[in-house]
């Protein structure tokens, strides 16, 4: 068949017209929409029967109760558990992100040799049973040799009984450096113990108080448990309590706050005296509980009416007279008036004067121990283990001073002193320390000075680490001996930072665990059983478990039901008789060590002609700064005015950068005597000329790429000051300058 | 089943933010991201491609130092009614019928497997609260193990936004079903993020129902659609008419103001009666 133009024309139109009036096109037009959504590789989450797990959140010192939807056995959602003392219902951001850290890519999978060099990320997997004999061997060799002392263990908490396991451990293997992770909890012990003679927890009746004065503290910003504190700041607002906030910048707090009060950086004590100046001129403080219950007051008084009057401290902290006056005034006058202090989240500890400085305000307005006061909260007692067995070994070791410094004759009150550790690695002593542990910490990225941090790890022969997720500290460990996350294991948590009421809280596992990991308790165990002898004999249980379970007694059938233990109507010590001191009084002078609230200056390092500028850290709630660094999620909340790509953002007062010749966004280089990096520039009228401001939590060398390599760890760009009184790191800020990139 | 059959009373769920209260923690947003398997990239820092179906906003003053005053203002999807029921800015352009208004909840939906990706709802939306996936959802491996069965993945090329849980309302009234009750509790039905925020600053609730907290809060006027009567209540872009079911409240004059536009030389907002 011949076919024709015409033909051919024909059988094309009709072709066309044909299928444009079959459903054929909007057929294929439908499906092709539908393949290009249907992607096998869109993942279906597979349905199951849902239910609830109640468990306790660690992520931080809050101990939020939490409650984990599950479907089948996955869980898929992390919610605040409903009645829980400490956060009835609700839940922080990094909390509510738990599942990323459970089911993340950051994860440590079994345990890990090193087979590179320290931190060049190299491993072998190797089976539990020869890392932990390896450690053994280890160990056997130091103490063999008579070196048990020179055995360390860094834990993020001295609370509850994993921690008291190492302890223990460490005490029969015959070392006392046990060291916890410093906070401005070690301020505030100290201060408890020098003044009011007693070893205790640090707490807050917030829910009672109706003035408070915030010494710099971020009270929505992380301080404290932080969701307990949303809730107390929530009711407050509800019940017109004033909060004044003082300090430089103007945090989440100080823009939530009836009074923000910018103040020159590190001066706080200066006008914590000055308010106390004003309350004794003026006769406002509580005259019958100075007088029935203070020790010292007329000597300090003196010292306060001479050195500390409204004028000078006006010089010192920038603000103006008028305003301490009227302050000191509204302080004195409220019903239940409460001062706090501890800057940003309270992850670092602030100089003893601070500490004390603010304490005699509260004893001043006779609110110590009191409804609506600062309370010495002590611990719930329930771990009751059976004495250590001390071989001679043991003892030996013991006799000598712990590498920190802390209870030696310079420092004899302070408990921990980590951040002296590197200095005393550094100094020169061979080996001083021969092999060291961590677990729920990670001092490498946390402790200020990462560089020196680091070298004096590297001087160390062995570094294990107990860490679940691949974090700085154990990417530079020798060994990693994974422990189950908080979602996988039993553990129990005693009170949360800065609460009144006692509160014990189960972990429990919610999941079985995901990994080859195993509960550090049990590894503890088990090391102590393969050294044998007393050490052995210190520790007559099977596993961690067993040990939970035989410490708890009765409370852990009636923690496995509810979940927590709470004392709801607990009541402060007696605020007449719960002075342990040698007067059997508050003290606002300790006779032994000569230590008196008052204000020195913490001398910061650099000097102004090099570094006009001052660097002070800034602390959001979206940002971990601690052993935990931020989840996917949480890393999605960060403003771009913090995070814009790789860069971090620097606070500048727009006059502050008018006079260094900087604009918005601009590429600057920021260098402190400590180390230099490259930032870009935010301007903000919310913070003080003069001064700049980092934001902690981010520049993290390790973790997932989600988190890694963004931003500038505030943490290398500052070095701790030493508190002469006290030993504890005082720094607030270090000088440091600005130069365009 | 046929509107109006077992609810004789459509609801009108809407939701009341205290900004006094809230704190800017983020904590609604993160619960949201992990109730609606909301995904997540390495870089998140460019926030017009960055999936946040709740979002908070970080409002200033504009004074200068130490004037300087800051507020944190959490924006959902503010599920529009428009003037007449159902004609919400992006309802009323989507040309596959991917979002819907629902007569019963008052919720915008958004059904994925409609939508072509034209994203002309986006460009409708004045509260810039609907995201569009221009990436496929990747999960690094094992982390597909958290993701809730309740809510589908979305897929590439699709727009995706706040339902105010509606997942949860639908699992609600199941169970009131079952249980033959035919009308929620007010506790029965709550979004992950009303929940989940520390400082309770999120209050949701059916604002057709006097007796619900929303409806007691922001005491809105049916007769001029919704607008609140509480003095310290405002909704976001008031003027545009879209009838929004979320409503702030803020003691501060400031913060006010900044939920609307106004002309420079127009008149200061009315100061508003403080009660208590």
């Amino acid at each position: 068949m011949k076919i024709g133009r015409r033909g051919f024309l024909s059988f094309v139109i009709g072709g066309a017209a044909g299928t444009a009036l079959s459903p054929l096109p909007w057929k294929m037009m439908d499906d092709s929409s539908i393949w290009t959504q249907m992607w096998p590789w869109t993942p279906v989450p597979e349905d199951g029967e849902a239910s609830y797990v109640n468990s306790v959140c660690t992520l931080c010192s809050g101990h939020c109760g939490i409650t984990v939807r599950k479907i089948d056995n996955r869980a898929v959602k992390i919610e605040g558990m409903k009645g829980h003392p400490v956060n009835n219902g609700g839940m922080c951001l990094l909390g509510l992100s738990g599942l990323q850290l459970l089911y993340g890519p950051m994860r440590v999978k079994t345990p890990l040799k090193r087979t590179g060099k320290r931190g060049q990320g190299q491993w072998k997997k190797i089976s539990w049973n020869d890392a932990v004999s390896e450690v053994v061997e280890k160990l056997r060799d130091i103490r063999s040799e008579g070196n048990p002392q020179t055995v360390g263990f860094i834990s993020g908490s001295d609370r509850g009984t994993v921690s008291r396991l190492f302890d223990r451990f460490l005490t029969a293997y015959g070392s006392p450096n046990f060291m916890r992770m410093p906070s401005v909890r070690d301020s505030y012990e100290l201060t408890q113990y020098l003044m009011q003679g007693v070893q205790a927890l640090p707490g807050f009746d917030f829910e009672n108080a109706d003035f408070i004065v915030s010494f710099g503290s971020g009270i929505i910003d992380g301080w404290g448990s932080p969701v307990r504190m949303s809730r107390v700041h929530s009711a407050w607002q509800s019940a017109d309590v004033k909060v004044i906030q003082i300090e430089p910048r103007l945090s989440n707090t100080a823009a939530k706050s009836d009074k923000w009060i910018p103040i020159n950086p590190g001066t706080e004590a200066a006008l914590a005296m000055g308010l106390a100046h004003v309350i004794v001129k003026e006769s406002l403080y509580d005259a019958a509980f100075v007088k029935n219950y203070v020790e010292g007051f007329f000597d300090w008084k003196n010292r306060v009416i001479d050195k500390y009057n409204p004028d000078t401290v006006a010089s010192i902290t920038g603000i103006d007279r008028g305003t301490i006056v009227v302050l000191a005034r509204g302080f004195a006058n409220a019903s239940k008036p409460l001062a706090v202090c501890g800057r940003g989240n309270g992850t670092t500890p602030v100089s003893l004067d601070e500490c004390m400085a603010v304490n005699a305000l509260n004893a001043l307005v006779g609110n110590i121990n009191k409804k609506g006061g600062v309370w010495a909260v002590s611990e719930p007692n329930y771990i009751n283990w059976p004495e250590i067995e001390m071989d001679a070994k043991a003892a030996a070791g013991l006799q000598h001073e712990r590498l920190d410094g802390a209870g030696s004759k310079t420092y004899p009150f302070t408990r921990y002193l980590l951040p002296r550790l590197p200095e005393t690695i550094d100094s020169g002593e061979k080996f001083p320390l021969q092999a060291l542990f961590v677990s729920g910490a990670n001092p490498l990225y946390t402790h200020p000075d990462t560089r020196a941090v680091r070298n004096a790890f590297d001087k160390i022969p062995l570094v294990v680490s107990f860490s679940s997720y691949m974090d700085e500290t154990a990417q530079n460990a020798d060994l990693i001996l994974p422990n189950h996350v908080y979602l996988e294991r039993y553990e129990d948590v005693p009170t949360p930072a800065g609460m009144i009421q006692p509160v014990i809280g189960l972990s429990r596992p919610v999941v079985a665990p995901q990994f080859d990991t195993r509960h550090v308790g049990d590894v503890v165990i088990q090391m102590a059983k393969g050294l044998g002898g007393s050490v052995a004999k210190t520790f007559p249980w099977d596993s961690y478990d067993s040990c939970l379970k035989e410490t708890l007694g009765d409370l852990w059938n009636f923690l496995m039901e509810e979940g927590f233990w709470s004392n709801t109507g607990a009541m402060p010590p007696f605020f007449g008789t719960s002075y342990e001191t040698a007067s059997g009084k508050f003290e606002l002078i300790n006779k032994d060590t000569g230590s008196i609230p008052q204000f020195k200056p913490v001398s910061i390092e650099g000097d102004e002609k090099d570094y006009p500028l001052l660097l002070i850290p800034y602390d959001s709630i979206r940002l971990a700064c601690g052993f935990i660094g931020d989840p996917p999620f949480v890393m999605k909340t960060v403003e771009d005015s913090v995070l814009k790509g790789k860069d971090v953002f620097v606070e500048l007062n727009p006059k502050t950068a008018r006079n260094q010749g900087l604009r918005e966004g601009q590429r600057v280089v920021l260098t402190t005597p400590k180390g230099k990096a490259e930032v870009k520039v935010h301007l903000f009228e919310g913070i003080m000329p003069g001064l700049v401001a980092l934001p902690r939590g981010l520049g993290h060398t390790a973790w997932d790429e989600y988190l890694a390599g963004k931003g500038i760890n505030f943490n290398a760009l500052i070095g701790p000051v030493e508190d002469p009184d006290s030993g504890l790191d005082a720094a607030w800020g270090i000088r440091a300058k600005l130069e365009k990139a | 089943m046929k509107e109006g059959r077992t609810h004789k009373k459509f609801q009108k769920f809407g939701m009341v933010i205290d900004l006094d209260k809230c704190t800017g923690c983020g904590s609604c947003m993160v619960a949201c991201m992990a109730e609606n398997n909301v995904p997540f990239r390495k870089d998140e820092s460019n926030k017009l491609l960055s999936i946040t179906w709740m979002r908070v906003y970080k409002l200033t003053n504009g004074m200068p130092f130490p004037k300087i005053d800051v507020c944190y203002l959490p924006r959902p999807c503010m599920q529009c009614e428009g003037q007449h029921e159902g004609h919400s800015p992006c309802v009323s352009v989507c040309p596959a019928i991917a979002t819907d208004y629902s007569m019963e909840s008052g919720i915008v939906s958004q059904i994925y497997t409609r939508c072509f990706g034209c994203r002309y709802c986006m460009a409708s939306c004045p509260y810039h609260a609907r995201y569009f996936n221009w990436w496929d959802p990747i999960w690094p491996d094992g982390m597909e193990k958290y993701l809730s069965p309740n809510v589908s993945p979305r897929m590439r090329g699709v727009v995706e936004k706040c339902s105010f849980c509606f997942h949860r309302y639908q699992l609600a009234k199941d169970r009131a079903f079952m249980e033959g009750r035919p009308e929620l509790q007010e506790d029965e039905y709550q979004t992950a993020c009303t929940q989940a925020c520390p400082a309770g600053a999120i209050t949701f609730g059916d604002l057709n129902n006097p007796k619900h907290t929303v409806s007691k809060m922001a005491e809105p006027d049916p007769k001029h659609s919704g607008r609140p009567k509480n003095p310290n209540a405002f909704r976001l872009l008031e003027r545009l008419g879209t009838n929004p079911k979320v409503y702030y409240l803020s003691s501060r004059e400031w913060v006010r103001r900044a939920g609307d536009n106004y002309l420079k030389n127009e008149k200061k907002v009315k100061k508003p009666v403080h009660h208590g």
